[in-house]
């Protein structure tokens, strides 16, 4: 439910000492590549940060994006951060259910036309799709998506489902699912990919847009530079090994427990972009290439589909092969057909041959 | 097509079968229409056998005489330059054995990035010396066509953008990735229609050339 | 009477297309590097001889009508035909300035065997009545006479009494069963008579049976020249006729290069089947005659000596080592030139240019080739074993004020025989 109180006050009651949330804002400072000195600024901004009103939307999704949002590294101050951005509707985490959670639903868009945020995970059935495959309350996620950012401030697609389409969409995708990026085209929208993200990604996105109430920098497909603009493969500690040539070839050779480069055991760090390699999971514990698995790619549109996660980057999807071997033999038809044709002309002209004479030469002369 | 990544991945996907349809059957066409013709029996008695020989003058005829090569060094030597940076690039960088390794299970043991990356570089400068040769050389005027241009665009092509690939110098990877892929692909349909053929030719020429002499007695 | 005509010369080509044609065409990268190999091209600098290109008429119709993305092409009409303008255009390329020496096929990085697709050529050029005049008439002289100078027996038999006079020897003629039967020609006849009392005396040394015949005793063959399977096969098959006619084993090629090609290598093809004979070079009989001791020589020639290999016998036929260990024999001081065996040059009067009085030009020209090979040897004679490749080397080193005598290499061992 939302309150009038400020950000400051809020964390104040929750017994946030200033130091407390000094730290937190230098920490978000330097999560965004700022220079310390924005450390005041960040704090001024959220110390009077009124706690805007966010709608959290969960469509075709696993719930997974909530999961790793809620795996904290700091839990004081992520806890706080969902405490001050007041939540006013969230399947997972949200007490109310039935008539009463769609209610508030409806009561915090009034309340707060026109300044709210609406956060979506999933993806959802697109237009011309049978909206019975997702629904809330009776109603299409389409429908529900609409309506609810039709009063937004801006629209945060958490996780690749939502950015991108995600696991739904992989082919074939029975439910027809779509991104929200595709839906909506008429608010600002900031995709954060990952399948999850990373917990401090969503929460630092969260964060810049308090703190400036502008959208971040941000790459081609919306995602913001801060987290996205970097390739795993450009920030990834196994690079002076494939820059060596020195690689994995199982998950238990010798080169894998020498911790080489996994790029052919199917990294697709290449072609990712995210920030695994530098902010690591579980509060910097680690992350998938460092405990010996290929980067997967979750943050890029159609991973799912986008060859084997065990073949290098550099395999081509369809089994190419058979394509070979049938063009092939459909060619060496062809030019069996095309040979005889001209051996053909060849016995005719030689069958219709007159062999040359003295006296054809001479008329030559 | 309207991500990178969605280019990327049509370049590895259904325009890759299609590149590799149209190179096979092109390829496999062209490969029986020189068979299929086949050659009049020979009744001159023959002086020596047709098969060692040919098959010697297959690999021996890489290496030119001393005479053509004090004659026309440069041009002898650039050939070898590219065409064997081009060979140790496409077989001995580890993400194309990679891919070899899928489309036929064979592979082998690949040389470091670092190395390929040098073979690269020189092999770009090798076809860019080929082509001001095939521009200023008088001989190669008289016998150059579109054809020659076409055939070194799509030659030079995936070289560059593999280069460029490799290095990251195109945002976002994928389109850099995908450009070469698309590049390899351009190359593969062009080539069973022009002089490229003679990847695969060449080395039936170059029999028959050994096997004609042979049976004369004569090593070529 | 019927005509030669652009449609007999075009089918001529086709029937000439074969797997190695396919495969040469498929393979040319234009590099150019034939015109490296080519006498013609480096010593006129003129790229319009570049050897490849020669061969345009056979290569187009061979892309248009015996490829895949040829015949595609000709549905839009976008293939370039081959007309009886062109075919005019190409015939100074393939007789003036082309000997079919085979320098070009050694040489091609990608394995071409531009030679074997000349001579291809060669039959559509005839077939549609592209031909030189001098080729013509000596094809023609050589059909109706045997000779494609005109020579009759009779000429021929003022010589033989000539030899017998001189020699003490007697020189045998439609000998029946003799091992050998020796071919002449018109050229050694008229230029170079040593020729023949030289294998009269050799033989004799050497005890081996060997017969002239009247039927037949040219071994040059005009056909071969001018590129056409017709009359090549007539002039051949009047020697196969006289060789099972007198039933002998072998028959030999004279100091000839490519009389020894017509009757060794295109003969037997010519006439669809295997001789029932075998054919030598002279050269190879000598060598042969060396190597089992039955010729026995004394005294070296004390000069300095080079050799000159003609193309059809050394570079298109393998003897090479043959006139080498001939030379042994009789030569105390012989140098090769730099470039010999099967990467030697050609003199550039073979394959018929010597019998086209337009190419006379060119072919001194050429000859420039030879001349600096032999300014880089600087020997005081010259040898070789082809009466043509002499008459050029002896009228280009005049033309260039180069005071080398040229000897013929079967002479050479008969002026060193001991005497029974």
């Amino acid at each position: 439910m939302a309150t009038h109180k400020t950000l400051g006050e809020s964390l104040r009651e929750h017994g946030v000492t200033r130091r407390g949330f000094l730290k937190f804002c230098a920490a978000t400072a330097s999560m965004m590549a700022l220079p310390p000195t924005m450390t005041s600024a960040i704090a001024a901004a959220l110390e009077k940060a009124r706690r805007p009103s966010v709608i959290w939307l969960s469509f075709q999704e696993c719930t997974g994006c909530t999961e790793s949002l809620t795996r904290s590294h700091s839990p004081t101050v992520e806890n706080l951060i969902l405490d001050v951005i007041s939540l006013d509707y969230h399947h997972t985490l949200q007490a109310a259910s039935g008539d009463a959670a769609e209610e508030a639903r409806l009561q915090a868009m009034k309340e707060n036309w026109g300044s709210y945020l609406v956060v979506v995970d999933g993806s959802l059935p697109g237009p011309g799709s049978n909206m019975g495959y997702s629904t809330i309350a009776g109603h299409s996620n389409l429908d529900i998506l609409k309506e609810t950012v039709e009063g937004a401030a801006a629209v945060v697609a958490v996780g690749t489902c939502a950015a991108f389409g995600g696991l739904p969409r992989a082919h074939p995708n029975p439910t027809g699912a779509v991104a929200v990026q595709d839906i909506i085209t008429n608010k600002p929208i900031i995709n954060v990919s990952g399948c999850p993200p990373i917990p401090t990604v969503i929460t630092g996105v969260l964060a810049q847009y308090l703190t400036f109430g502008t959208l971040p920098e941000m790459d081609g497909y919306k995602r913001p530079l801060a987290f996205f603009g970097q390739s795993i493969h450009d920030r990834c500690y196994r690079r002076p090994f494939y820059d060596k040539g020195l690689f994995a070839e199982t998950f238990d050779d010798e080169g894998a427990r020498a911790g080489w480069c996994l790029y052919r055991l199917g990294c697709k760090g290449p072609s990712t972009y995210n920030a695994c390699a530098t902010m690591r999971w579980n509060a910097g514990t680690s992350w998938p290439v460092e405990s010996g698995h290929p980067c997967l790619g979750c943050s890029e549109p159609d991973f799912w589909d986008a060859g084997s996660f065990y073949q290098a980057l550099s395999v081509p999807m369809a089994n190419p092969t058979n394509t070979m071997v049938a063009a092939g033999i459909a060619g060496a038809v062809i030019g069996g057909v095309g040979a005889t044709m001209a051996k053909k002309q060849q016995q005719q002209a030689v069958a219709k041959r007159q062999p040359v004479t003295i006296e054809e030469l001479e008329q030559k002369l | 097509m309207s991500t990178p990544m969605e280019f990327l991945l049509w370049t590895k996907g259904p325009m890759f079968d299609w590149a590799i349809a149209i190179f096979a059957l092109g390829m496999l066409a062209r490969l029986v229409e020189i068979f299929w013709l086949g050659r009049k029996p020979d009744y001159a008695e023959a002086r020596g056998s047709e098969w060692g020989p040919g098959f010697r003058t297959m690999i021996s005829r890489s290496l030119a005489d001393p005479g053509t090569f004090k004659r026309a060094g440069f041009d002898v030597l650039v050939g070898w330059i590219w065409h064997l940076g081009f060979l140790i690039v496409l077989f001995l960088f580890i993400p194309h054995i990679e891919l070899i390794k899928s489309l036929l299970g064979l592979s082998w043991p690949g040389l470091p990035n670092p190395v390929i990356d040098a073979v690269t570089a020189v092999t770009l400068v090798g076809l860019v010396a080929a082509l001001i040769h095939r521009l200023r050389d008088p001989v190669k005027q008289h016998l150059s066509t579109f054809e020659d241009y076409l055939v070194w665009v799509v030659t030079f092509l995936p070289v560059i953008t593999g280069y460029i690939a490799y290095h990251r110098l195109v945002n976002p990877y994928p389109v850099a990735l995908g450009l070469h892929i698309l590049a390899v692909e351009i190359l593969l349909i062009v080539l069973p229609f022009t002089k490229l053929t003679h990847m695969f030719t060449a080395f039936i020429a170059r029999w028959y050339n050994g096997a004609i002499f042979g049976r004369k007695g004569v090593q070529s | 009477m019927s005509e030669l005509s652009l449609e007999r010369g075009l089918d001529a080509l086709r029937a000439e297309i074969d797997a190695p044609v396919a495969a040469f065409f498929s393979s040319c990268v234009h590099c150019g590097l034939c015109a490296q190999a080519c006498l013609f091209y480096l010593e006129t600098g003129d790229p319009q001889y570049t050897p490849i290109k020669k061969l345009e008429p056979l290569r187009r119709v061979w892309e248009a009508e015996f490829t895949l993305f040829g015949r595609l092409k000709g549905l839009i009409g976008l293939n370039k035909k081959v007309t009886d303008e062109m075919l005019a255009e190409w015939e100074p390329l393939l007789y003036d300035s082309c000997t079919m020496c085979g320098r070009c096929s050694m040489i091609c990085p990608v394995g071409n065997d531009i030679q074997y697709m000349i001579r291809k050529t060669r039959e559509g050029m005839v077939a549609s009545g592209h031909a030189p005049e001098g080729l013509i008439t000596a094809a023609a002289r050589a059909v109706r006479t045997g000779s494609p100078m005109g020579l009759k027996w009779k000429t021929l038999q003022v010589q033989i009494e000539h030899v017998e006079a001189s020699s003490g020897l007697k020189v045998p003629v439609d000998v029946a069963g003799a091992d050998y039967l020796v071919l002449l020609s018109s050229m050694e006849i008229i230029n170079f008579p040593e020729y023949l009392e030289a294998i009269t005396k050799i033989f004799d040394h050497a005890g081996l049976t060997w017969t002239l015949s009247t039927d037949c005793y040219e071994a040059t063959n005009a056909g071969i020249q001018i590129g056409n399977k017709d009359i090549a096969a007539t002039l051949v098959q009047r020697i196969v006729d006289a060789a099972i006619k007198l039933k002998v084993k072998n028959v030999i090629s004279p100091e000839c290069g490519h009389a020894y090609t017509a009757v060794r290598w295109e003969g037997p093809n010519l006439i669809g089947k295997s001789y029932p004979f075998r054919v030598f070079h002279i050269i190879e009989v000598l060598d042969e005659l060396r190597a089992s001791g039955r010729i026995k020589t004394e005294g070296k020639e004390m000069d300095r000596l080079s050799m000159h290999d003609p193309c059809n016998l050394a570079r298109k036929s393998g003897v090479i080592q043959q006139q080498r260990n001939l030379m042994d024999l009789v030569a105390d001081n012989f140098v090769d030139l730099k470039e010999h065996g099967r990467y030697q040059w050609c003199c550039g009067a073979g394959g018929g240019v010597s019998s086209n009085e337009r190419a006379a030009e060119l072919k001194m020209t050429a000859f420039k080739r030879k001349k600096a090979q032999i300014e880089e040897v600087a020997p005081e004679r010259m040898v070789t074993m082809c009466a043509t490749c002499r008459t050029q080397l002896e009228e280009g080193l005049e033309e260039f004020n180069m005071d080398i005598p040229v000897v013929g290499l079967t002479e050479l061992i008969a002026e060193h025989l001991v005497e029974k």
